[in-house]
């Protein structure tokens, strides 16, 4: 490790052009920020008025200052001394206090991006290292041992230990070998190699992953609150599964997905209040009708391609909201709808302590106490399963004419109709199944809040589903669990930070991008292989067209 | 067998077709040449239906397919393999295959595969390479290969030479010739390669902007003089 820096120090450092292009960086940030941080508005007894901040705006010019000026020593050969400093004003400023809490986020994760470049200029074994003792760090149970146990807890730990034998045992690598530097490119390809292990790993890691949501609500460590959150969650996943099929599968950049969610709910409320219809008859026609909507949509729409499909959705998305805003005899305009119905037991039983319907309730029907958890664990269990509907209707129909017709679309759509394949059809079939699914989540969502209005989906909600596709590996199922874990459970995790949780989120967001720009998990596997010719074994795994013939090597009988 | 009388093609208001004429027989390779930009691709994507003729019409096989949607064109037999070949790059060469069939009859995938891998042995090398990961040439015999699971009668093919290599050039024109002779496939083949596809046609066709200016067997525009100033001298 110190061959390294030992060797540069001979050198002189080019001070001159390094603090220009800090400076520079600096100045970049001062743009920025004067206009977003500089000032404020604030009320006063005479109104609105205007208040600056800009020793905030200094500060964190001074913060890119430095940080950039630690990129460039590292780029000049002092990697050890920066990785060394920026781990220690890491610690400081975790411990000190800062004007506002912002400013400690990002001095916090400068700190640790530049720590990280510098492992990297010092050797693999050597940031994977930092990297595992920063996981084992945040995620250790240090902080809340005086708390009750709970699987959230229980989780951390685990991960927690798992990073720091990792650290122990690369740590010890990094000291006895003085390992060659690793550049962007081998970190990329070694995220690549992780990222196709893990979606191989997939298919066993995809039965245990579900076994463990079904006895999930029955574990000692699952109590309302984390239930809850499962619920969440897989309701995100169900989304994400149902974008996945017109943004991951065939390719269409939907921007207004939280539409098809919005008449889904809106759907089952009406129908339930106006009609007083249970949730069995009204999901499968809150479906039918999201789909139609979906048709609707899509006549027009499927002409167009990529920017301009793009901003008509989102036009859609925003018409949707603004006609359930507007409709007010309707749809009760903003005040929404509230006094929904909840699920019955499959018609059976209700519920409630004492049912009204004339139905049994729950409890007697088969001998329990009552408790409000059986409700809950009943949502849960609902929503799983719609989720794995989706899940298991992509798997499917991926091996179907129809599936592979929309990859091929996202692939070439001029290719596809030389083909001989119909291109609206097959768009509009995409569309209306996605918004099918969305129509149910949505009617699930409707039943388990018991009140809807249209606050609950704006533009930022399809922002929210896309970017867990996106992120997840545009097509990949599994790629979309991890990421709703990500993008739903960040901002939980970073509660701490309160008001900036939402910047370390954002932070969180450009370093994904900026390491896996194609997604956490973007490798695709085949469809199909023929038994007797030279597959059957694992995919070649050349996941960008990098020159073609050497990447082949002999995949020969 | 196909019979395109009279086209124009519009790009918005630019004439890309003014008036073509001409005629390619059941058996026959037919190759149409012309220096770019002169319409050539726009000719087999007119007659592919994308876009559609503005004026004349176009006859495969009896049947005026002017005004049919691309997708039904495909079905009534006639395949393409498009300019730059497209294959998808993301896909592995036997769902490539596979999409290739997506419009034939039902059933006659196993076969098909079977006769596309007999003409090209490298492709069943790479049956579960992604096809983007492959070289050029064999990208191309890849887009060939697509359009021929469709069990199509009339092959259209856009540029097979385009930026191969000259020795890689010679085995996809061999095997043009192999599928003309062995399966009686009729293929029409627009080319700037004037060369090689010349030698290899029945027939050709000399195209200057958006106009027909020229035909003939092989031999004869081969041994032409406008033809060798305007489109050998110096090439192949």
């Amino acid at each position: 490790m110190t061959a390294i820096s030992e060797s540069a120090a001979g050198r002189a450092l080019p001070w001159p052009s390094m603090l220009r292009e800090s400076g520079l960086a600096a100045f970049v940030a001062l743009l920025l920020t004067v206009p977003l941080v500089g000032f404020r508005t604030v009320d006063r007894p005479t109104g609105l008025g205007i208040s600056t901040r800009f020793d905030e705006v200094l500060a964190a010019a001074a913060l890119v200052f430095i940080g950039r000026l630690g990129l460039c020593l590292v780029n000049e050969g002092r990697a050890l001394l920066v990785m060394v400093l920026s781990i220690l004003a890491l610690a400081v400023s975790a411990f000190v206090g800062f004007p506002t809490e912002a400013l400690k986020v990002i001095a916090m994760g400068g700190a640790f991006v530049i720590s990280l470049r510098a492992a990297m200029k010092i050797n693999g074994d050597a940031a994977i290292t930092l990297a595992a003792v920063y996981v084992a760090l945040f995620l250790g149970p240090w902080l809340q041992l005086g708390g009750g146990v709970t699987l959230w807890l229980v989780a951390k730990s685990v991960i927690a230990a798992a990073a720091l034998a990792v650290a122990v045992w690369r740590g010890l690598h990094a000291w006895r070998k003085h390992g060659a530097p690793v550049s962007l490119a081998d970190r990329d390809k070694a995220m690549d190699r992780i990222a196709v292990k893990v979606q191989q790993a997939s298919r066993f890691l995809g039965p245990v992953g579900i076994a463990f949501a079904l006895i999930f609500p029955f574990l000692p460590i699952a109590d309302r609150v984390s239930i809850d959150i499962g619920i969440l969650l897989l309701t995100y996943i169900m989304l994400g599964w149902g974008l996945n099929i017109v943004v991951g599968l065939a390719g269409l950049l939907d921007l207004g997905y939280v539409a098809f969610y919005a008449v889904g709910a809106y759907s089952y409320a009406l129908l339930a209040t106006y009609f007083g219809w249970g949730f069995w008859i009204c999901l499968p026609l809150a479906g039918v009708l999201a789909a139609l909507s979906g048709v609707l949509l899509g006549f027009p729409v499927l002409r167009l391609r990529g920017d301009y499909f793009a901003i008509v959705t989102l036009g859609f998305g925003e018409i949707i909201r603004v006609i359930l805003i507007n409709w007010y005899q309707f749809t009760g305009g903003p005040n929404g709808i509230s006094g929904i119905p909840r699920p019955s037991f499959f018609g059976l039983a209700e519920f409630n302590r004492n049912p009204t319907g004339g139905l049994p309730s729950f409890h007697e029907m088969f001998g329990l106490e009552f408790s409000s958890l059986h409700r809950i664990i009943f949502l849960y269990y609902l929503i799983l399963a719609l989720a794995l509907v989706v899940n298991l209707f992509t798997l499917r129909v991926r091996k179907l004419p129809m599936g592979r017709a929309w990859e091929a679309l996202r692939e070439d759509d001029i290719a596809c109709s030389s083909l001989g394949i119909n291109r609206t059809n097959m768009k509009l079939g995409a569309f209306a199944i996605a918004a099918m699914f969305g129509g149910f989540a949505g009617s699930f969502f409707a039943t388990r809040q018991g009140f809807i209005s249209p606050e609950s989906f704006t533009f930022i909600e399809s922002a929210i589903i896309l970017a867990i596709v996106v992120l997840g590996g545009m097509g990949s199922q599994v790629g979309v669990v991890v990421a709703t874990f990500i993008v739903i459970g960040l901002p939980e995790m970073f509660r701490e930070l309160e008001q900036y949780r939402m910047v370390a989120f954002g932070m969180g967001m450009v370093l994904i991008m900026l390491w896996r720009p194609r997604g956490l998990l973007a490798h695709r596997d085949p469809t199909i292989r023929l038994q007797g010719y030279g597959g059957g074994g694992t995919p070649a795994a050349g996941t960008a067209a990098a020159g073609g013939e050497a990447i082949a090597g002999g995949r020969a009988k | 067998m196909l019979t395109v009388s009279g086209v124009h093609t519009f790009y918005g208001a630019i004439e890309a077709l003014k008036g073509v004429d001409l005629e390619v027989s059941a058996g026959e390779i037919v190759t149409l040449i012309g220096a770019n930009g002169a319409g050539k691709s726009t000719l087999l994507m007119t007659i592919c239906g994308n876009p559609p003729a503005r004026a004349g019409r176009v006859i495969f096989e009896g049947e005026d397919i002017t005004r049919l949607p691309t997708f039904e064109i495909v079905r009534r037999g006639i395949a393409q393999s498009p300019e730059g070949r497209r294959i998808f790059p993301r896909m592995t060469v036997l769902e490539n295959l596979q999409m290739g069939s997506i419009s034939a009859k039902p059933g006659s995938f196993n076969t098909e595969l079977e006769r596309v891998f007999h003409l090209f042995p490298r492709l069943k090398e790479r049956i579960d390479q992604r096809a983007g990961t492959m070289s050029g040439g064999e990208q191309q015999m890849l887009a060939i290969g697509r359009a021929l699971m469709s069990q199509p009668r009339l092959l259209l093919l856009d540029e097979p030479s385009l930026g191969l290599a000259p020795l890689v050039v010679r085995q996809i024109f061999q095997v043009i010739k192999d599928i003309n002779r062995e399966q009686k496939m009729t293929v029409f083949m627009v080319e700037q390669n004037a060369f090689h596809a010349l030698k290899l046609a029945h027939r050709g066709y000399v195209m200057v902007t958006g106009k027909i200016t020229m035909s003939g067997t092989g031999a004869e525009l081969l041994a032409n003089e406008e033809v060798r100033a305007a489109y050998l001298e110096g090439g192949h």
